[in-house]
């Protein structure tokens, strides 16, 4: 056995907990999860069966955890994890899941499938298997500070531009402010609106907010590659410099799995809470709303709908928040079928926009988002993940649609009444 | 050993045998699943007390919506006839509250044998729709083995014998009651060591997977 291999299954073994072989445990082979994946359904490919893609997880609790197993595996019994499985599985562990837990939703017996994925990477981390392009991102992450290699010069010119175009102040390394806002290098590169958006809202709610020049990087490679020992140090810079800082609240920006990370890994992965209050920027948008710090004038002339990134409302938990804060701006918002907990992917998420080698299999799955928004007729989607904005963007043109794709937050902040106290100012 | 001789084992040492390895079988598997611990999640729980929103699911997931997946609704329909039908003739049939009853003390009302009988019908054509499924359903037929067609005739086994005994067919009575019991015995006996656990596991897996999304605040 390769060393490679061995730390594989030490992995593995690290992983299996009393959750993941209730799982095993319960599954009865129904299939049912295959029916749930954006994978299975847009390719008909029974390999892509979620619960298939964790055959190497569930071999090393058998082998491991089992009477049974342990049994058969004294006798030279039992199917032994090689090399070639893993290479095999990297395709339905990492191209073809986005860690979309849609699966999780619906298996009858309660099985978390997205959860075991998750973990299984991290066998496939420590074995060597994870895909090239996953690879480099984290390393960028590791060593630029992002994954797209936007270093704090690059950011702070960005910055520098919007404050210049605006004239609305875009402040660093504020001690005491009350909420630290974080970016996604996407959003630095490709959606920089959203940066001049939050200055604007942050100014008319009359908030203290600051940048950290030691933190402005939200994702988190770690969790999308599944290596809990780097996702850990990714979290703990943000947490370093928050409470350098003294920040009450970090403002995890549009960006799905960074939410994730922050908000619900973060704590565990670093082994402490921590002393500040993590929110999605929707979550802030919202609580403003709700308490009358914001208000909003005219409404979006065209019908809209909205995109449910998957870390953010299936597995984050910020559901209801976009559908109030769009129906303060438009009169005509349309549900898209399955909207909500139970939306479709985007096709990108879980390291699978940076990954070359899923490129083509996800282009394929975006027939499935093509079919929700077809049935709503409308021209404008709205999302609150700057992933999620860039994979939909790319299916938009891929099957020749016509659609634009907006950020929410740039949304409320165009729509934004500012106060005469403001204006005045 | 005659007709006679043979029923009395199936119908005490066989039975308790089978019952022991059932018990003993079922507590190892929980121990050794339970044992491997999980640990807490220390993140800020949007939601207090999520231990309701495990039990919820717990629940609720028996009742998985049919829109969100693409399982056709003859399966779907076949599936929760077969295990509701065979509830109710495992603990509703007289002969079968008789045995419950000498073994654990109490007892409770039953179903009439003419139910009971057309119940194990339906029973018997659901579980070879489920069973014609997984073997024309490519990704039923993809994941099944060995373990999967084996719970499948242990459990449909049992149905069938009681339906040949009930009616007299095949066998005589007496012989075929030694076929059933036999059978329920080697069901009794396997259901430790197959997917078959399912029923005591089950209640873990959707406790822990409704806990975790309920603490998130989503309520699946």
């Amino acid at each position: 056995m390769s060393v490679s291999l061995q730390k594989g299954i030490e992995a593995f073994k690290q992983q299996i907990d009393a959750p993941i072989a209730s799982f095993f445990n319960s599954c009865v082979h129904c299939g049912m999860c295959a029916g749930s994946c954006l994978f299975y359904v847009a390719t008909g490919d029974p390999k892509y069966t979620p619960i298939h893609k964790l055959e190497p997880l569930r071999r090393v609790w058998k082998q491991e955890y089992t009477f049974w197993g342990r049994l058969a595996s004294r006798l030279g019994l039992g199917k032994s994890l090689t090399d070639d499985d893993l290479e095999q599985w990297q395709e339905l562990l990492y191209d073809s899941c986005t860690l979309c837990g849609r699966c999780s939703l619906v298996c009858p017996v309660g099985n978390d499938l997205v959860y075991m994925i998750r973990k299984a990477r991290e066998g496939m981390v420590a074995s060597g298997h994870a895909p090239k392009g996953l690879k480099e991102a984290t390393l960028r992450a590791m060593t630029i500070g992002s994954p797209m290699g936007v270093t704090l010069n690059t950011f702070q010119k960005i910055v520098n531009n919007v404050e210049q175009e605006t004239g609305l102040s875009m402040p660093f390394d504020v001690q005491g402010a009350d909420y630290l806002l974080l970016m996604s290098s996407a959003e630095i590169i490709e959606f920089y609106e959203f940066i001049g958006a939050m200055a604007k809202i942050f100014k008319e709610a009359g908030a203290s907010w600051t940048f950290c020049s030691e933190a402005f990087e939200a994702t988190n490679s770690g969790i999308q590659i599944g290596s809990s020992d780097l996702a850990a140090e990714l979290v703990q810079r943000i947490v370093d410099g928050a409470e350098k800082l003294k920040v009450k609240y970090v403002i995890s920006p549009e960006c799905g799995h960074a939410y994730m990370a922050l908000r619900w890994e973060g704590p565990n992965l670093i082994g402490r809470p921590y002393g500040f209050q993590v929110l999605h920027v929707l979550e802030l948008l919202d609580q403003f709303r709700q308490q009358g710090r914001i208000r909003t004038t005219g409404k979006e002339t065209e019908k809209v709908t909205f995109h449910d990134p998957c870390q953010i409302v299936r597995r984050g938990g910020v559901i209801e928040e976009p559908r109030h804060l769009l129906n303060m701006i438009s009169d005509d918002f349309v549900e898209m079928p399955d909207a909500g907990k139970l939306n479709w992917c985007c096709g990108g998420g879980g390291g699978v926009s940076v990954n070359p080698d899923a490129d083509a299999l996800r282009l394929k799955t975006f027939k499935l988002k093509k079919q929700q928004l077809d049935t709503t007729g409308v021209k404008k989607l709205v999302t609150c993940c700057s992933n999620c904005r860039h994979m939909l963007e790319d299916g938009i043109e891929e099957y020749a649609m016509d659609m634009e794709v907006v950020g929410l937050s740039e949304m409320i902040a165009d729509h934004l009444l500012i106060s005469e106290k403001q204006q005045e100012g | 050993m005659t007709t006679m001789e043979m029923l009395t084992w199936v119908r005490g040492p066989g039975l308790t045998l089978s019952i022991v390895i059932l018990v003993l079988g079922v507590t190892v598997r929980l121990i050794e699943m339970l044992m491997l611990g999980r640990k807490r999640d220390i993140s800020e729980a949007r939601e207090k007390h999520s231990g309701r929103y495990g039990w919820r699911t717990v629940v609720t997931r028996s009742l998985t919506p049919l829109s969100a997946t693409d399982t056709s609704p003859v399966i779907f329909l076949a599936s929760y006839v077969f295990h509701i039908g065979f509830f109710l003739i495992v603990f509703f049939y007289v002969p079968h509250i008789n045995v419950i009853r000498e073994l654990l003390g109490f007892s409770w009302p039953s179903l009439p044998a003419w139910l009971i009988d057309a119940l194990t019908l339906i029973t018997m054509i659901s579980m070879l729709i489920v069973m014609w499924h997984r073997l024309s359903d490519k990704v039923k037929f993809f994941l099944s083995g060995f373990n999967d067609y084996y719970s499948w005739f242990i459990t449909f086994l049992p149905v069938v014998t009681g339906y040949f005994a009930y009616h007299r067919l095949l066998l005589p009575y007496n012989d075929m009651l030694i076929v059933h019991i036999l059978s329920v015995e080697l069901l009794l006996a396997s259901l430790p060591f197959t997917k078959l656990m399912h029923p005591f596991t089950m209640v873990f897996s959707r406790w822990y997977t409704g806990e975790a999304a309920g603490r998130k605040g989503v309520r699946i």
